[in-house]
């Protein structure tokens, strides 16, 4: 069990007084892999990323990560979870934007100390942890320096979300539809940048997208409507 | 950390941010400000009259007395003999009296005879004694000193004539039209009702009413202003007069022997006690004007309210990505809680600044035009404890907004859905 990185069985949930959204027997994502997860939207991926991340808690079941199960911890303990151990991209407007963009690429390390350790143990300290970070995902022009992250550009931003995810090594990165927002080009450039990162540290990748023209970057691809048995899920 | 999230937020909508901060130092330093100027009005109406150990008239209650012998307002019961005045006057424990003589008025002002006494021992403030702006004290029967006030509304200057009408009232029908008076001084402002009065002698006020009886001109008995100086001008009644003592420990003793007074029924106030009781009566608008501003400060906190309110939409992204690096629900209350802090703590700082820029330009104006001089002093305890309240006030708004958020990224997790 120790070399899984997420595992679900014998999940369910339902929103209050609604049919079940999510039912899955089981699921598991082992250490390392890359998983691209397919569905259309609107099919609980969004619930299935709430309820991993520890923000919702599943009515039956048992989520499992790092070989931890989550459901029987508190809230301060799942969030704990999340900021130590998961690192997210969402679709679009990842940033916040009051920061720089280093500040923005440390804001984990703000909120989990072992991350900030892992930083500083790597490169130093979490500034150049996310200087090399940013490097790494081509953003390292001197342009950018000092530039509102407002003024990038989508790509551009995606990968600062992308280097947030992955500052201090968490074990499991989750992006969500990451490059919907994306033109086709940007969209293979980050994909590539995304997996040579959770290479380069080992990072668990779980990449949800409905774009099926995306899956041969991954190890493994995998219908979300395969696994999940509930039948409802109209709205996520 | 959470205070550099909640920096860096604000300043990244400092425009709205200001325009809060702006709201609630405006109010701070409204609330701030009417309690200067209270404790001023207060100061100042408790120095309208110093110096002075008792002021004695015909029996009445102290509050009246003062008012028609001090501030000039309201008329007296009755007068009193130049006798008794005299015998109270010669007592081995008097220093100085002053002679009051009130009841005619010129356009509205009121006129007072009294001698020279007055310009040599009536003090207000603190201790200070009057002094002339333009001119010199009455000297010839017919001579009147103007107080600040009246020259400057009236526009009269030294060497004008004016004619003292009898009793109150802006156009009195009955006027000493005979007997005009000439200007030969102009008092400097004193910020008490001293700039609003005329100033004669005692005997003027008996010539001019030589020829009257009862309030109306005696038909027939036509007195010349000039005939008038070689009779006797000696007052048979005076209104009030004010005593000082050789030593204050004899102010008690006398007051009760004026009290007991036998020839005539008499009343000698303590001016500093009636004064404390006249405020109490006048207290309640000062207290209505602090309230006032209390509301004007809770109006600053709603504004805070709605503003952060609406922008917590917007916001609600920038909450659920928070959460996604981990934050944990009651940092989100503590992000906003801190946000509102900030504000309010800025806008108590500002208002506070902004009172005493205000104070500082609006001073020399105050005092022309009220006669209030405003003493730009350190904030009082009260007023720290006015702040302290607004702060806290201000920091409890917040929960509101931090509760609000903290459901709102309860309800949408690490996903918005707007």
């Amino acid at each position: 069990m120790q070399d899984m990185a997420i595992e679900l069985s014998g999940l369910s949930f339902a929103w209050p007084k609604q049919s079940p959204i999510l039912q899955i027997d089981h699921f598991a994502l082992p250490r390392g892999e890359r998983l691209f997860l397919q569905g259309p939207s609107g099919c609980g991926k969004s619930t299935l990323l709430n309820l991993v991340g520890g923000v919702l808690t599943p009515l039956q079941g048992e989520i499992r990560l790092l070989g931890q199960p989550l459901a029987a911890n508190s809230a301060r303990q799942r969030d704990r979870m999340r900021a130590d151990h998961v690192g997210f991209i969402f679709q679009s407007f990842n940033l916040l934007p009051y920061l720089s963009l280093e500040e923005n690429v440390m804001l984990p390390c703000r909120f989990s100390r072992l991350r900030a350790e892992r930083a500083r143990a790597q490169y130093g300290s979490e500034r150049d942890a996310a200087r090399i970070l940013l490097a790494a995902l081509e953003l390292d022009e001197p342009a950018l320096q000092g530039r509102s992250v407002c003024d990038l550009s989508v790509g551009q931003q995606q990968r600062v979300a992308a280097a947030r995810a992955l500052i201090g090594s968490p074990e499991i990165i989750i992006a969500d539809e990451p490059t919907s927002a994306l033109d086709s080009d940007a969209r293979q450039i980050f994909i590539d940048l995304l997996i040579r990162e959770c290479d380069a540290t080992g990072s668990t990748l779980l990449f949800v997208s409905h774009d099926r023209s995306l899956q041969q970057a991954f190890d493994r691809s995998l219908l979300l409507t395969e696994v999940n048995r509930a039948r409802g899920g109209e709205s996520c | 950390m959470l205070i550099s999230l909640a920096w860096h937020s604000l300043w990244n909508r400092r425009s709205s941010v200001l325009l809060t901060v702006l709201a609630i130092s405006i109010s701070v330093m409204l609330l701030l400000g009417v309690e200067k100027v209270r404790v001023e009005a207060r100061s100042s109406f408790a120095n309208t009259i110093s110096g002075t150990d008792l002021v004695v008239g015909a029996r009445s209650g102290q509050v009246q007395l003062l008012l028609y012998s001090v501030f000039r307002i309201g008329d007296a019961t009755n007068n009193i003999s130049w006798q008794s005045y005299q015998e109270i006057a010669g007592h081995r424990n008097v220093a100085w009296t002053i002679p009051l003589a009130l009841g005619d008025s010129h356009r509205g002002f009121r006129v007072l005879g009294t001698n020279q006494d007055y310009f040599r021992h009536y003090r207000y403030g603190a201790e200070r004694q009057l002094s002339f702006a333009e001119g010199q004290p009455f000297d010839d029967l017919y001579d009147v000193v103007l107080g600040a006030e009246v020259a400057q509304k009236l526009g009269y200057k030294l060497g004008q004539q004016l004619v003292i009408a009898h009793g109150m009232g802006n156009t009195s029908f009955a006027e000493h039209k005979d007997k005009p008076f000439r200007v030969v001084g102009i008092l400097a402002r004193t910020g008490t009702p001293v700039d609003s009065t005329l100033h004669v002698s005692l005997e003027a006020i008996e010539a001019i009413h030589l020829d009257w009886r009862a309030g109306v001109p005696i038909p027939g008995a036509k007195v010349d202003a000039e005939k008038a100086r070689a009779l006797d001008l000696q007052p048979k009644q005076i209104t009030a007069f004010m005593v000082g003592l050789k030593s204050k420990i004899a102010t008690f003793h006398l007051q009760r022997a004026i009290n007991n007074y036998r020839a005539e029924p008499l009343s000698a106030i303590l001016p500093g006690v009636a004064l404390q009781q006249l405020w109490q009566m006048i207290g309640i608008a000062e207290q209505a004007l602090l309230v006032i501003s209390g509301f004007v400060v809770l109006t600053g906190l709603i504004g805070m309210l709605t503003v952060l309110l609406s922008s917590l939409n917007e916001r609600r992204r920038e909450m659920a990505i928070l959460r996604s690096v981990g934050a944990r629900p009651w940092q989100i209350i503590a992000l906003l809680t801190l946000e509102t802090t900030v504000l309010t703590l800025l806008g108590c700082l500002v208002g506070t600044l902004l009172l005493y820029a205000a104070l500082l330009l609006a001073q020399p104006w105050i005092e022309q035009l009220f006669g209030l001089h405003i003493a730009i002093s350190a904030l009082s305890s009260y007023q720290l404890q006015l702040l302290g309240l607004v702060a806290v006030a201000g920091i409890l708004v917040g929960v509101v907004p931090g509760y609000r958020a903290y459901r709102n990224s309860l309800a949408d997790g690490l996903t918005i859905r707007l």
